[in-house]
């Protein structure tokens, strides 16, 4: 038996972007200052008509189109988000009848904050390694809200990517994960409240710097692997500044973080924010490639993973989907009115 | 079968009526037609009333036995049919009359055709009348009414160069002759600018491309041809009639750009009449938007597929033309109450054959054409009258 | 709107998810939404029919700008919806989106995308289906 790891991948990002100096200047603030200190130039905008399951559809549709299995042989769907279009009515059976996958598999959506996608792949993993599916697929996306003026709504954006976790034709070998998990309330929201509130600069050290590092540290103890051992990095990326921070403590250079590091260009895709960032590696890697990935979900938790690329990503068609700097690229400025009509700010009856 | 000739007609002003109910309405036009033709209540065989959606625009159904009774014929209890086929209603209800009098079942019936639009907001009105589109695969994914003879607009511009100036000189021609029909929503004129820069509804298709939403009611009564000179001197006899059906959707037609519903009633109507377009003097068409008038006088045959835009540019159509088209002011400028549309066609071809269309009268009228379509072209009548 | 429309949709979900239409086992014709029975073949056709599943790739035969929309769709406007010609054969009618309004075109190659169509207000059931895009060049 062939290792477990991932098949296939896909992203979608929306096409809308606003920049963090137009949002700025509504609420009087130095967009250059903010722009800068955040590490964020603009953030990806969903279109009214574009929400977590149509994310996921075509992040999993992209991952199909660049392999060749059969949508009927996966077993289990599981999607991480924290903007699920249903509080109730699972958003993993939208994706499932959408791409052919119905009526014989598990299906589960998740809720870890920013954590929700790396903890789907984890349970793709351990259902794939007990023999209970041929594949699974596990998708973090999010339509992120934050409210009118916030500091998260300089970041809060929509996209997401999807995996499909198998044994066979693994294109990138998950030999290690590892978790960590504590009560610590730095962000969250309440049942039947339109955004999330947080502790501010609680946020910070005793929440993703701790999580992250002792998850990472713990991961590369588990794999007797070092820093330098890596040709790319991944880490959760709420804005520009954390990421880069966290690499540079446990001994990951520039270098290694740069092409997992899409949140200056689109802000912060919560639950897919660390997995658009390994979609955009797994655009580039080539075979023999060791990528280290470790998320963060407030609440909070971190999930770690340590990949190899093997030589099965040379039959993978990337070239099928668009990769995740192309959609990157292929993007429509909108102003903040638009983006108060879109993202439900304007309230009217 | 026998022949049947209209020998009464009558009808409501057309346009936002306020302070008249959905059975007022039809009640007037219905007495204007009868004391129109001089019979008495109790000669009247059957009652049929189109009506695309009563149910939507004032939440009434069984509108049949309702115009009976708003009309005092409760206590006779004759038969009386409500006809639904979108804004085809009336001229489908014209053509049951017809039948059930060729048929020899009816001597005299008297047909109806309402509708009572203003009753509700605009929004809701767009999309009532949107329910004449498919539901499921057209209107579902956001297509209006008007965007479906939009897009037989941008294919028409596409494939035969018309222009959206073609289209607002259809606007300017039916305004101009709205200006002369008392009856008429909007008795006043426009001009090419005007019809030019409108707000856009659907690209191509601006504010004053498209008919409005209008309340109003329309009545004729049909009488066999062999009596209706008994009644009255003028009778107009109703040569030919035809009606057809296509794909409920636009996208599933042969062609975009021809309504082939159109093409096969008025084959039917020519072959009862035996009559060729050419015999045509003049024609109420149905142009629920001005790209309909274009492809209504390419369909019907009065000028070649694609060259409706430049018989506008030639002055063909207007009201001292070689085929005066629309000289009520058509749905356009006369006002579109969907159901009573069918039914004020009739009307305005009577008048004309009669020669009492006053200001806007055709010169040496003897046989004209209405033209009802239904949805973007599902359903179509057409009628061929003749002064008697 | 409420919930009473639920079924009406569900039951499309195999077309406006995955267009699943199908074809005349008769005269091998593709229809798109599924016939019950072939219009060419009629009779012939009855229980002949078989479902097959559509590409959704195709071309703009015709196009209009939406200015005034439903209730449903005043948040999107102006928006494109065009007829598209599918490879297959059949035409639809769908909303054009992700490119400019000014560069739909009749002739333009498209491909469906996965979008929220409508929903019943805030509380009632959300409608996913076919859009369609550009046809990106890779």
């Amino acid at each position: 038996m062939d290792k477990i790891g991932i098949v296939s991948y896909g992203a979608n990002i929306p096409r809308w972007r606003i920049k963090t100096e137009d949002i700025a200047s509504v609420w009087g603030k130095d967009g250059k200052t903010i722009s800068k200190g955040l590490g964020i130039n603009e953030k990806s905008v969903p279109s009214m008509d574009q929400d977590t399951a149509t994310i996921s559809v075509e992040a999993t549709r992209a991952a199909l189109k660049r392999c060749s299995i059969n949508p009927q042989d996966i077993g289990a769907i599981y999607i991480g988000s924290e903007s699920h279009p249903y509080a109730v009515k699972p958003t993993g059976t939208i994706v499932g009848e959408a791409i052919g996958a119905t009526p014989d598999l598990m299906v589960a959506d998740y809720e870890f904050a920013c954590k929700a996608g790396t903890a789907a792949i984890q349970s793709c993993c351990a259902l794939v390694k007990a023999g209970m599916i041929k594949y699974g697929l596990a998708v973090g996306a999010d339509t992120s809200q934050a409210a009118p003026g916030d500091a998260l709504e300089y970041s809060a954006s929509a996209g997401g990517a999807a995996f499909i976790i198998g044994s066979e034709n693994v294109v990138a070998n998950i030999n290690h994960t590892y978790s960590c998990t504590s009560d610590t309330p730095d962000f969250w929201r309440r049942a039947q409240r339109k955004y999330p509130a947080h502790g501010g600069r609680f946020t910070g050290a005793p929440a993703y710097f701790k999580h992250i590092t002792h998850c990472s540290t713990n991961l590369m103890n588990i794999a007797k692997t070092k820093p330098e051992e890596y040709d790319y990095a991944i880490f959760h990326q709420p804005n520009g500044k954390f990421p880069v921070s966290i690499a540079r403590k446990l001994g990951f250079t520039h270098d290694q973080i740069k092409q997992g590091l899409i949140v200056p260009y689109i802000g912060n895709t919560y639950s897919g924010a660390s997995l658009v960032g390994l979609a955009s590696v797994l655009d580039v890697a080539k075979p023999g490639d060791r990528i280290f990935l470790t998320s963060y979900g407030s609440g909070a938790g971190s999930d770690g993973f340590d990949l190899s690329v093997t030589e099965k990503m040379n039959d993978l068609s990337r070239e099928n989907a668009p990769s995740v700097f192309q959609m990157v690229e292929d993007k429509e400025y909108i102003d903040y009115g638009t983006y108060a009509k879109v993202t439900d700010l304007l309230y009217w009856e | 079968m026998r022949d049947v000739a209209v020998i009464g007609v009558g009808m409501t002003k057309f346009g936002e009526l306020w302070d008249k109910s959905f059975r007022q309405l039809i009640a007037e036009a219905g007495a204007k037609a009868i004391f129109d033709s001089g019979i008495e209540g109790k000669e009247i065989d059957a009652i049929y009333v189109g009506s695309m959606s009563s149910g939507r625009f004032v939440g009434q159904e069984h509108v049949g036995a309702l115009v009976a009774d708003a009309s005092g014929f409760s206590n006779t209890h004759i038969p009386s049919t409500r006809i639904e086929s979108a804004c085809a209603s009336g001229g489908l209800a014209i053509r049951q009359g017809y039948l059930s009098i060729a048929s020899g079942m009816n001597d005299i019936v008297v047909v109806g055709g309402m509708e009572k639009m203003n009753d509700v907001v605009g929004a809701s009105a767009t999309e009532t009348l949107a329910t004449a589109a498919d539901q499921e695969w057209e209107a579902f994914f956001g297509a209006t009414f008007p965007g479906l003879y939009a897009m037989i607009a941008t294919k028409h511009m596409h494939d035969y160069g018309t222009t959206k100036k073609h289209l607002a000189q259809i606007a300017v021609k039916n305004h101009a002759n709205g200006s002369l029909n008392p009856y008429a929503q909007y008795q006043r004129e426009v001009t090419l600018e005007q019809v030019v820069n409108a707000s856009i509804v659907a690209y191509p298709l601006g504010l004053l491309d498209c008919s409005p939403v209008t309340d109003g009611a329309a009545s004729v009564v049909l009488c066999a041809a062999d009596k209706a000179k008994e009644y009255i001197d003028k009778p107009a006899k109703i040569v030919g009639s035809g009606q057809a059906s296509d794909s409920l959707a636009l996208h599933a037609r042969r062609e975009i750009c021809t309504l082939d519903s159109t093409v096969n009633a008025s084959k039917m109507a020519y072959k009862k009449a035996n009559l060729t377009p050419k015999d045509i003097d003049f024609a109420e068409v149905h142009d629920c938007f001005t790209i309909a008038e274009i492809c209504a006088i390419e369909d019907l045959g009065f000028v070649k597929k694609g060259e409706g835009g430049k018989a506008i540019d030639n002055n063909i159509t207007t009201l001292n033309g070689l085929l005066p088209i629309n000289t009520s002011g058509g749905l356009k400028a006369k006002g579109h109450p969907v159901g009573a549309t069918g039914v004020a066609q009739i009307v305005e071809v009577t008048l004309q054959l009669r020669g009492e269309a006053e200001k806007r009268q055709v010169k040496d009228a003897k046989i004209g054409l209405a033209h009802n379509v239904g949805g973007s072209g599902a359903s179509c009548t057409v009628h061929i009258l003749e002064a008697m | 709107m409420g919930c009473e429309g639920v079924a009406r949709f569900w039951r499309e979900i195999p077309q406006r998810y995955n267009f699943i239409g199908n074809k005349c086992g008769s005269c091998k014709r593709i229809f798109f939404p599924p016939r019950e029975s072939c219009p060419y073949c009629r009779r012939k056709s009855m229980g002949n029919m078989k479902e097959i599943k559509l590409n959704g790739k195709g071309e703009i035969v015709t196009y209009t700008i939406i200015h005034v929309s439903s209730e449903d769709f005043e948040d999107q406007v102006p928006y494109p919806i065009a007829i598209v010609k599918l490879d297959e054969g059949p035409q639809i009618t769908a909303q054009i989106v992700d490119c400019n309004i000014d560069d739909v075109k009749i002739g333009m190659k498209v491909e469906s995308t996965f979008r929220k169509i409508r929903q019943d207000g805030s509380t009632g059931a959300i409608y996913y289906g076919y859009k369609f895009k550009k046809v990106n060049k890779q």
